[in-house]
């Protein structure tokens, strides 16, 4: 536990002065971030609190690490949409549901999902 | 953390993986050294109590739970049952004459008769049209009762399934069960061992997943959820929803086999059903 939540939170500092420097957030961008919140905290879409904390979720399960500092665990996007849509192709003995590999998502949803958990 | 799921994700590695080759004896010991050295501080007979015999808070509010046991009713309701004579004058004794001693420990078998899985609850309804009577639901009700009444009865009696070696056609049944718990199936790609293994310990949403060595012990089990004592294969079908995956009906042969894995793999805990769970 302890040398996880340290790491964790040294990338939130860094992310937190990331986000500092240039805040250039559009209102398009801004949108899509609060309609990936909603597709990721609802139970028959995302569902992600299910495994993870993630902000804006109660009673979040701890199967996956905590989304926090996530420009900075992910500085490319790509790599961050390659995880939600087949976590698989990154560890085949993942617990991560393959989003779109398996429909449960649809592309523009990850899409909106990645916006707004890169944003966290 | 990242570490320790990392180790545990090895860990159901090699218990998934080893899959296809590998004596019933071997995969139990595999399976329950994993268990007791993931939880050193839980005695192995313990692990009788489900998902309680990991987590020291759910286990008060269980213990209380406990001290006025929902499931009385249903052993007394399922004693009443199992003495009322069949149409043709006989019952339910004549088909299991050593129920007073218990006689769960003997459930799931191998019947090379039959060439299938016997479970308790399979029994019973057998017994039902051995003697002509109409077969009961599977799920809860009636024979979910009975089956609690056998439980009761057969507490503390340990749990010893056999897959004779002489017979192929049981291997081959323990073999398809097994495949079942570790393949992964469903829209969300989990299969059993995914949570009760990968996972246990863990928090799915707000719910701790127990362990699946000592799983079966209980049953049925009275859920306050469900407000009714239900029988295993309930707890299948629910869990393979949480898969979003279709489930087999109940008593099916897919269920009756994994039933036989899963009881297996819990050879040497005492029984102690019916539970109550939350
Ligand atoms: C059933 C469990 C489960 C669900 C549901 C789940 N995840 Fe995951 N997630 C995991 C696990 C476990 C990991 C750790 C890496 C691995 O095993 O693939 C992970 C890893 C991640 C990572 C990489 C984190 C890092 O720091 O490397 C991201 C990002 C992520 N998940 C996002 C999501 C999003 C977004 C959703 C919902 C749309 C979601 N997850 C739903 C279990 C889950
Ligand atoms: C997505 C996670 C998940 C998957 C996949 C899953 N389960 Fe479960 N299961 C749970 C949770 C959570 C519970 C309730 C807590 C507990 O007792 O472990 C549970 C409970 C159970 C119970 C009842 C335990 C008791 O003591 O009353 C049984 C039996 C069971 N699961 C068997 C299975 C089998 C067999 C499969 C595969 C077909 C399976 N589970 C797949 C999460 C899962």
């Amino acid at each position: 536990m302890g040398r996880f939540s340290e790491t964790v939170l040294a990338v939130t500092i860094a992310a937190a002065s990331i986000a500092g420097a240039g805040s250039v957030t559009s209102a398009v961008a801004a949108s899509m971030i609060d309609e990936g919140r909603e597709i990721a905290l609802d139970r028959r879409k995302g569902n992600c609190m299910a495994c993870h904390v993630i902000a804006g979720a109660t009673l979040p399960g701890n199967i996956g690490p905590p989304l926090v500092a996530m420009k900075a665990r992910f500085p490319d996007k790509a790599k961050l949409r390659a995880q939600i849509w087949d976590s698989s192709q990154i560890n085949p003995r993942t617990l991560m549901p393959p989003f779109g590999r398996h429909g449960i998502l649809t592309e523009d949803e990850i899409d909106k999902v990645v916006e707004f958990v890169h944003s966290l | 953390m990242r570490a320790a799921l990392i180790a545990l994700l090895g860990a159901g590695l090699v218990l998934g993986l080893g899959v296809a080759r590998g004596a019933p004896e071997d995969d139990r010991k595999a399976f329950q050294d994993f268990y007791t050295e993931r939880f050193p501080d839980t005695p192995f007979e313990d692990f009788a109590n489900g998902l309680y015999s990991i987590d020291e808070n759910r286990r008060e509010e269980w213990e209380q739970m406990e001290e006025f046991p929902q499931y009385e009713f249903d052993i007394d309701a399922g004693e009443e049952l199992f003495h009322e004579p069949f149409a043709n004058g006989k019952g339910y004794a004549d088909c299991f004459p050593d129920y007073e001693s218990g006689v769960r420990q003997n459930y799931p078998h191998w019947d090379p008769g039959r060439a299938e899985v016997v479970t308790m609850e399979l029994a019973i309804n057998l017994c039902r049209e051995q003697h002509g009577e109409k077969p009961l639901k599977y799920y809860r009700g009636p024979l979910a009762q009975i089956s609690a009444y056998l439980a009761y009865l057969s507490r503390g009696n340990v749990i010893d399934v056999k897959v004779p070696a002489d017979d192929p056609r049981a291997l081959a049944a323990y073999e398809e069960g097994k495949r079942h718990y570790y393949s992964r199936r469903g829209q969300l790609n989990f299969s059993c061992a995914s949570c009760h293994v990968d996972a246990v310990g863990r928090l799915l949403r707000a719910e701790l997943v127990g362990p699946a060595l000592g799983q079966v012990s209980h049953f049925p089990v009275f859920r306050k959820t469900w407000r009714e004592i239900t029988t295993l294969h309930r707890s299948y079908a629910a869990c393979s929803r949480q898969l979003r995956a279709a489930s087999f009906g109940p008593q099916s042969r897919e269920y009756r086999n994994l039933e036989f894995f899963h009881t297996y793999m819990s050879n040497g805990i005492p029984l102690n059903g019916p539970g109550s769970r939350h």
